[in-house]
């Protein structure tokens, strides 16, 4: 056990204090969310200021609003024609010509003059906000009720959802369900595509790791103080513990930043987001409606039954891969290619549970979603997808223990293998010969 | 006392066995070799011994106790492929390794500043592995067999890769182990190795045991009863050797004879004759020439 607990720290440590993990782990939140501010920079970059005289025609007030905006309204009494040829001396980039309303019917005509051509953004901007006027002066016009139009443009259906179940007295029960469908997939697949990742990474890690000692014939040296089961637990375990210190990290840094982030962010005018149809009033409140509807559905999710799943089909999956691929590793040869036909096996039922988890995320109660967030193998993948879509207790509890009881057979049964692997040298394995040396006695 | 005795120790692999029945018991404080050819079975012993695999049948006592997963930190085992974590410091790794034999934080730290102080290399402590020569990394590779002080030293080709000073430094501090009480086996291709330094041998072919005893015993048992005479002129005409005349050399002869006594009688009368005589020695195979022979003739 002392043993143990030495080989795990010296795994956990070497790899923890290296600079490439440090630089790994910290950079990458770092990167992504430097990332997402460029992005944001990006987006909410406007040119250069654009000043355009406006001569107004018609009986329209247009108000084109200029301040925060890189776009400079000016109004100008000035004939058009005078402005077409004085513009640039008085500094303007173009002239904006807005002529009389002709008819109600068509489409409205407005004219700008530049030697430059506008932006798409701006000249969707002006058209969106002259549109808007011209609506305003429209059902003034018509003599329309504005309130009778809102009406009739907002119309809406929403489809409710009632979970019918049986209660203990034998009766039938009514539960309103909300509408969280949306969020259970998004938080579905990020936990099942995390937990990919993780087996994937870390499994290979301990591969790699394997395949190291036994080629630098330190397994030689390491054998006469350790029993080979304890060498590999003890790697399992250490590199495990690097994983979990990654993803720690990276939460922890990760949200941090992205609050600190919020303070870069550049302020996106709204009315440079969406100007054609800049939300009226109305939108606004339908708009913070909805926020706190995503809100409510995020806090209403089980997390302490989320984060406890998610931990322990990290675990499970991980102890049950990472065993796998040490026993493959202790039976490889220097030639990483050579041994494709080793690993192949191991990673066809990891790529074929992300596939499983995506056809499970559409339809979280059908058989293929029972049985496969069950199936040990592909548990660790499905079951933290369906975690949000609350499966029946007793899937999640026979998933548990039929992973756990796995994962426990899997590392022992490795076990048996790796401690024959690592002594073989030159000669090239078959997967007959690794199920041969679970046989072999000590 | 034996520090080690194996009794028909058998050990089988799917379809050959590679230890057949081997029986050899170690002196406590001696220097014993352990020959034989590659895939002699040697190596298979050495890891039965050591504890990382087990013997199909037979007995082993280690100090008298039969062999049990204690034993390891008794036993301080250099193998023939050995390698060292290349990222990890010369320092940290010894500590490392020390402390999978058991000893404590500062028992360790105790004995590798003893045993760097003692090879003047202190200064490596901070080093990484990586950084070392091969020659280097066999001395760390030493110390770290060492370093719990076992009382069983096993060291596979413990020169390979050592300059000729590197090598008489490991082999004194092989004496001066020798000394404070460790028992070494020490397992070799390089006979004159094992001629300079080991007490007795085994030797193993074919996982089984072709012969066991003192250097000087084996050596005594394969001898051709061969002397060479070294002298000054001609041979007096009036020794009779008979047809023990194997070859004849310029003012040299070796010849062959049976009896002790016979050689004792042939050299006073060649004192009587009056001739000068230079040497006159008894042949012994080297052990190069007995193994060769054993080997080759199975």
């Amino acid at each position: 056990m002392n043993n143990l607990w030495l080989i795990i720290q010296r795994e956990y440590l070497t790899r923890v204090k290296k600079r490439s993990f440090i630089l790994m782990t910290i950079l990458t939140p770092i990167i992504m969310v430097a990332f997402i501010v460029i992005v944001g920079f990006i987006f909410a970059y406007q040119g250069d200021k654009t000043r355009i005289a406006v001569k107004n025609d018609s009986d329209i007030k247009v108000v084109l609003p200029s301040q925060g905006s890189k776009t400079v309204f000016v109004n100008k009494k000035e004939h058009l024609d005078t402005l077409k040829n004085n513009y640039k001396e008085s500094d303007f980039d173009g002239v904006l010509y807005i002529p009389p309303v002709s008819n109600m019917n068509n489409d409205w005509h407005v004219q700008y003059f530049s030697e430059q051509q506008l932006s798409l953004v701006i000249k969707e901007n002006i058209e969106g906000k002259i549109a808007k006027q011209l609506r305003r002066y429209k059902i003034k016009a018509l003599n329309i009720n504005e309130k009778d139009l809102a009406n009739i443009e907002n119309t809406n259906v929403a489809l409710d959802e009632t979970n019918l179940s049986i209660n203990e007295a034998g009766e039938l029960e009514e539960k309103e369900t909300k509408n969280s469908a949306a969020i259970a997939t998004i938080l579905g697949t990020i936990m099942g595509f995390m937990v990919y990742i993780v087996l994937f990474v870390y499994g290979m890690m301990v591969m790699r790791s394997v395949m190291e000692e036994k080629m630098t014939r330190i397994v030689e040296v390491m054998i006469s103080s350790v029993k080979p089961f304890e060498l590999m637990l003890g790697k399992i375990i250490g590199v495990g513990g690097v994983g979990l210190t990654q993803f720690l990290i990276w939460g922890i840094l990760g949200t941090g930043l992205l609050f600190v982030a919020q303070f870069f962010m550049p302020e996106i005018d709204p009315s440079q987001i969406d100007m054609a149809n800049a939300p009226s009033a109305t939108d606004m409140d339908d708009m913070q409606a909805k926020v706190y509807e995503v809100m409510e559905l995020v806090s209403e999710q089980n997390w302490g039954l989320i984060f406890f799943s998610f931990i322990f089909y990290f675990l499970g999956g991980y102890f049950l891969y990472a065993s796998l691929f040490a026993a493959v590793g202790s039976a490889m040869g220097d030639d990483l290619g050579e041994g494709q036909s080793l690993t192949l096996p191991i990673t066809i039922p990891i790529i074929l549970a992300i596939y499983i988890m995506f056809a499970v995320i559409n339809n979280p109660n059908s058989t293929l979603a029972t049985w496969s967030s069950i199936f040990p193998l592909f548990s660790p993948i499905v079951m933290p997808a369906r975690i949000p879509f609350e499966p029946a207790w007793w899937e999640l509890g026979l998933s548990m223990i039929v992973l756990l009881a796995t994962s426990i057979f899997f590392v022992w049964l490795s076990g048996r293998i790796y401690r024959v692997g690592i002594l073989m040298y030159g000669k090239k394995v078959s997967l007959k010969e690794l199920g041969k040396w679970m046989f072999y006695k000590d | 006392m034996n520090v080690l005795q194996l009794e028909k120790v058998r050990k089988t692999y799917q379809n050959h066995v590679a230890v057949d029945e081997v029986s050899f018991s170690v002196p406590e404080g001696s220097i014993f070799g352990l020959l034989g050819p590659n895939g002699a079975g040697k190596t298979s012993l050495i890891r039965i011994i050591t504890t990382i695999t087990r013997a199909d049948s037979g007995v082993i006592y280690l100090n008298g106790d039969q062999l049990n997963g204690s034993h390891p930190t008794q036993i301080g085992y250099m193998p023939e492929e050995r390698g060292l974590y290349k990222k990890m410091k010369v320092g940290e790794h010894l500590t490392y390794l020390a402390r999978l034999k058991g000893l404590s934080k500062k028992e360790a730290k105790t004995q590798i500043d003893y045993w760097l102080e003692k090879f003047e290399i202190q200064d490596w402590q901070k080093k990484k592995v990586e950084e070392l020569s091969k020659g280097m990394q066999q001395k760390i590779q030493f110390i770290a067999t060492v370093v719990h002080q076992p009382k069983l030293l096993i060291l596979d080709e413990p020169f390979s890769g050592l300059d000729p000073i590197n090598t008489n430094l490991i082999k004194d501090e092989i004496r001066e182990l020798r000394k404070k009480g460790a028992s070494i086996i020490f397992s070799t291709h390089r006979m004159e190795q094992v001629e300079e330094i080991c007490e007795r041998i085994v030797l193993i072919n074919q996982g089984k045991n072709v012969l066991e005893g003192n250097v000087k015993d084996v050596k005594n048992q394969f001898k051709e009863h061969l002397y060479r005479i070294e002298y000054d002129g001609e041979l007096p005409s009036n020794i009779n050797i008979g047809d023990g005349l194997i070859k004849q050399e310029e003012e040299a002869i070796i010849v062959k004879i049976d009896n002790e006594r016979d050689s004792n009688l042939l050299l006073s009368q060649m004192l009587q004759s009056g001739t000068h005589i230079r040497l006159f020695q008894e042949i012994l195979p080297s052990l190069n020439e007995i193994f060769i022979k054993q080997v080759g003739s199975n």
